[in-house]
């Protein structure tokens, strides 16, 4: 807690800290007594008056040209009130303005198996789905590039005409230090080939979209979307519409982990058939919908060389990756620089250098999953060190503490870390899983893994450029003692309307309860940028507790002028002003608050939170993503037990330390470090965005299944994109550790995605452990447990 | 297209075939008109306007729409109107009831939720508290909370404080007599 403390420090001005915090109590979620009452809200319960049902026709081709459209069968359907097709909004648009290549209904072709061609609104999902189908659409089918070598294979067949390099979407070279030099020097250089697969968030409320364009001519989007601002954004260009005809409101969402981090075709596609029919359009996803929409985890193909010297120091990285974009950019030009730019912590090395390559292919677009981008480069990275510790006869954990980056330093990449808990977190879960006791005296079959991991709490510059805050907060009193929160934030189960009550409880004396957070409403709220890169509560927290802060000290001042005493003297708390000296002098918090309404008017304050800037990253190209006001450190240990008779392999316990700076809800961030562990868990083992992968071969001939499989996705249902249940689980032991970052709230720092990394090559190095053979190429299946074994026993082990 | 934007309101014809059907929900006496076939949850959710119900797959899978069918917790994406005719069914709106001062009285598992931080996003919550409300109900042994569970499907807990949720609900209703039969009867 002894960390130096710059001018953002909040101690310093508060000498009076309340005797009962709010601040890191086990409190739960301050809405969830809605969702366990069935009252709660989302999208989908959304029903108004004269509202029509929407629904999207899609490609059955993952790669064709759009020859002729015809409606006329479909329109004339009783009950269908509109049908729109691509050309009546045909601009492009990009979660990333530098790379729009989507638009909302395809106009000339389709890109992947579900791409968006027509949208038909009625007044009932079954007659618009009846109509959907009596659209004809003429295709010209064209080869399908299922795989990224194929892709790169073919440049003359370009998925998108327009690009600049055949099927490239972003190429990223970058290098520090003497990576060759030092590589020639190194005692040990390890070198590894991994892959990575596609998995997706699977948030288990579908995306839904409501759109009403109303006799105003105001078009209010009601989504469930995790990034409410950049949807208001991206509908004003595709509709041409001014935004402040636009009112974006996001509901409660049901879970989003990336997967609802950017605009879909069913928000613009219910605005226009709102616009069209002047009434209230719904438009909800299938199950199916949800897995082709996708944007989920990059499938990566990675090579590592890493150079040690022989007491473990790591003293080179040097990483190819080539990354299976999917049909279309999304936040691919952001994934392809995270997969390399967050490798430079929690380890020191002085030579780095990565080239990695982002392809289009006719696939479901990839983008962010919990841990965007850097959770491939991350299983190579720390199963790289576990080869290392073999080699070189060292405990994984000795290694990675040997390597350990320090506090208030700079990575090779120049980024600036401020507090780090690491060595904590390695500490942590080598003493609860019985590392020291238990590591090499488990029967064969069972074993311990370690991996470290690190990553942001928040991204350092807006997605569009811009000087304005990233985040901004407004706070009213009112006279009933209790407290109202505008925020642009979005709750998506994670619990930042609870961060935001808390901070706002713990600043004004009240309890979480009296405040009110109206959240994500863009007529009602300061704009936030979103939740997505782990960054609401560093940055509307910072917002909040300066916006509170000036309420509060309004509050101290009016009860102060009261009691002929100073404002120092006057605690807020426990829905109290009282005197810090004589506890018996006290006010209860609505009297103060009147108070102070009668010495100052109406109570009402903004705060804004905007990033350091220049000061936390190098200046060079690039140098910008990663950069982060604080980054969070974790540390894993897995145990597993591997059945060698049939593969199969059950993941026993994960033990998970996590720096989060300060928990300002304890049971909120166990709540994400558990929520993580088991997401990181079932990719390894179980989950599998699979694309049936029969289209052109690089060699240019079919593969062999027939026409109209490729593109096909094999996994497209619950059942067969196999979730963990209870029962898949493994026994997950949360702990927090809390280095305090000046640059955070309280010294908070982020929870949400950081423990989902190094849970993944915790797992794989535990079954290295348990069964002496490697899987470097995920998902870890039986049957390639098995093929391992087999090479194992004959003597070339793969 | 013979509709004008300002033409009749969207009202769902009643299909051929549509029947009337009777059962109690939640306590009263409820009668609605549909096609046989019409899944259970779009009675509950559109017709009935109990949102509570959560539709998060339309395969059975997910377990977000649980409701107890005669004391059975079911998937009700899966159950065609026509199978209530008669049924009792309870709802995550059913669960909690109010006191002689309009106070709400929450189910013992809804309690447990509260206490132990068992929702997140809160989208499986009512599935969830759905199924472990037959548990509490029937008595079944805390021990078989996962196994039970294990039809709902949660994204964002991990389900360790869901189970311990449960876990909590199930000893609690046992230690106070509530359950219809003894542990380790089921």
């Amino acid at each position: 807690m002894s960390q130096p403390l710059d001018s953002k420090d909040v101690s310093s001005e508060l000498p009076q800290q309340p005797s009962r915090h709010i601040l890191g109590g086990r409190h739960g979620k301050a809405d969830s007594l809605d969702a366990m009452t069935g009252v709660a809200r989302y999208t989908d319960d959304i029903s108004l008056p004269r509202m029509l049902h929407a629904k999207i026709l899609r490609s059955p081709h993952a790669h064709a040209e759009i020859v002729r459209i015809d409606v006329s069968a479909a329109e004339a359907l009783d009950g269908v009130h509109a049908v729109v097709v691509g050309r009546e909004m045909p601009t492009c648009y990009g979660v990333i303005p530098w790379t729009p290549d989507e638009q909302a209904l395809a106009t000339d072709k389709v890109r992947y198996v579900g791409d968006a061609v027509a949208a038909v609104a009625a007044i009932s999902e079954e007659i618009a789905n009846l109509a959907c189908q009596l659209i004809e659409v003429e295709y010209k089918v064209l080869p399908a590039l299922i795989t990224p070598e194929a892709a790169l294979q073919h440049p003359e067949i370009k998925i998108h005409p327009n690009n600049k390099h055949g099927n490239i979407t972003k190429s990223v070279q970058l290098a520090f230090g003497d990576v060759d030099g030092q590589l020639e020097a190194a005692d040990l250089v390890v070198e590894g080939h991994y892959q990575f697969h596609g998995t997706t968030h699977g948030a288990l409320e579908p995306h839904c979209a409501v759109a009403y364009f109303d006799t105003r001519q105001l078009l209010t989007v009601w989504s469930s979307t995790q990034v409410p601002h950049y949807l208001h954004r991206e509908l004003a260009k595709v509709l041409g519409l001014p935004t402040y005809q636009i009112r974006v409101i996001q509901p409660l969402v049901g879970g989003g982990f990336g997967g609802k981090s950017e605009p879909f075709d069913l928000e613009f596609a219910a605005a226009l058939l709102s616009i069209r029919t002047g009434r209230p359009v719904k438009l909800l996803y299938t199950r199916e919908e949800v897995f082709l929409a996708h944007r989920g985890r990059h499938p990566f193909d990675m090579n590592y060389r890493t150079g040690f010297s022989k007491d473990g120091k790591i003293l080179a990285v040097d990483a190819r990756s080539i990354l299976d974009g999917g049909a279309y950019s999304s936040f691919g030009l952001v994934t392809t620089y995270y997969s390399g730019q967050l490798l430079g912590s929690p380890y020191a090395f002085d030579s780095y250098r990565f080239d990695s390559t982002r392809v289009y292919t006719n696939k479901p677009a990839c983008g962010p999953k919990r841990g965007h981008g850097s959770v491939q480069p991350r299983f190579a990275m720390e199963v790289q060190l576990d080869k290392a510790a073999v080699a070189l006869g060292l405990d994984p954990i000795e290694l990675r503490r040997r390597n350990f980056i320090g506090e208030n330093t700079t990575t090779i990449n120049e980024f600036h870390v401020g507090s780090s808990g690491f060595l904590e977190c390695l500490d942590s879960v080598e003493q609860a899983s019985g590392w020291k006791q238990r590591r090499g005296r488990l029967p064969r079959g069972r074993g311990l893994g370690v991996a470290g991991s690190t990553y942001i709490s928040g991204t350092n510059y807006c997605i569009y450029p811009t000087e304005l805050p990233q985040s901004g907060v407004q706070i009213c009193l009112d006279r009933s003692g209790r407290v109202r929160v505008f925020a642009g934030t979005s709750d998506i189960g994670q619990g930042s309307s609870t961060m935001l009550s808390v901070i706002a409880a713990e600043e004004l004396g009240v309890e979480i309860d009296d405040v009110r957070v109206i959240a994500a409403d863009s007529d009602l709220c300061p704009v936030d940028l979103g939740a997505y890169s782990s960054r609401i509560t560093l940055m509307a927290g910072n917002a909040c507790l300066s916006a509170a802060k000036d309420l509060g000290g309004k509050v101290r001042d009016a009860v102060a002028k009261s009691w002929g005493c100073s404002r120092r003297e006057v605690l807020l708390a426990g829905r109290r002003a009282q005197r810090l000296d004589d506890p018996s002098v006290w006010m209860s918090i609505q009297d103060a608050f009147v108070l102070a309404e009668i010495a100052y008017g109406t109570m009402g304050s903004t705060g804004s939170y905007q990033t350091p800037r220049q000061e936390v990253h190098g200046e060079y190209r690039g140098g910008t993503i990663g950069a982060s006001p604080a980054y969070s450190f974790t540390a894993h240990i897995a145990e597993v037990e591997v059945d060698e008779e049939t593969g199969e392999i059950e993941i026993l316990h994960v033990w998970c330390a996590h720096d989060c700076g300060k928990a300002l809800s304890p049971v909120l961030v166990e709540g994400q470090i558990e929520g993580s562990v088991y997401m990181g868990a079932a990719e390894v083992v179980l989950e599998h965005h699979h694309v049936m992968d029969s289209g052109l071969k690089a060699d240019g001939s079919q593969r062999d299944s027939g026409p109209g499989v490729e593109g096909l996705l094999a996994a497209s249902s619950l059942l067969d994109y196999r979730m963990p249940t209870t029962l898949d689980t493994p026994q997950l032991h949360a702990m927090i550790v809390e280095k305090p970052d000046p640059r955070g709230p309280y010294g908070a720092k982020e929870a949400g995605e950081g423990p989902l990394h190094s849970a993944i090559p915790a797992i794989v190095n535990a079954i290295y452990d348990a069964i002496g053979v490697r899987i470097d190429q995920l998902p870890a299946t039986p049957s390639k447990i098995l093929a391992a074994l087999r090479a194992q026993r004959s003597g070339n082990p793969l | 297209m013979s509709h004008s934007p300002h033409s009749q309101p969207p009202v769902r014809p009643v299909p051929a075939g549509a029947v009337r059907i009777a059962c109690t929900i939640n306590g009263q006496a409820r009668e609605f008109v549909a096609a046989p076939m019409r899944r259970l949850i779009d009675v509950l959710r559109d017709d009935l306007g109990l949102v509570g119900t959560k539709e998060g797959c339309g395969e059975g899978e997910c377990g977000a729409c649980s409701i107890l069918l005669d004391g059975q917790p079911v998937n009700s994406c899966l159950i065609p109107a026509i199978q209530v005719q008669g049924a009792n069914l309870t709802t995550i709106e059913g669960l909690a009831s109010r006191d002689t001062f309009n106070k709400t009285v929450l189910h013992p598992v809804q309690q447990a939720f509260l206490e132990h931080g068992g929702a997140q996003c809160g989208i499986c919550t009512p599935g969830m508290i759905v199924t472990a409300a037959w548990m509490v109900q029937t008595g079944q042994p805390a021990a078989d909370v996962p196994k039970v569970l294990a039809g709902n499907l949660c994204r964002c807990t991990g389900y360790a404080h869901i189970v311990t949720s449960v876990q909590a609900a199930v000893e609690a209703g046992q230690a106070a007599g509530l359950t219809e039969r003894p542990a380790g009867e089921a």
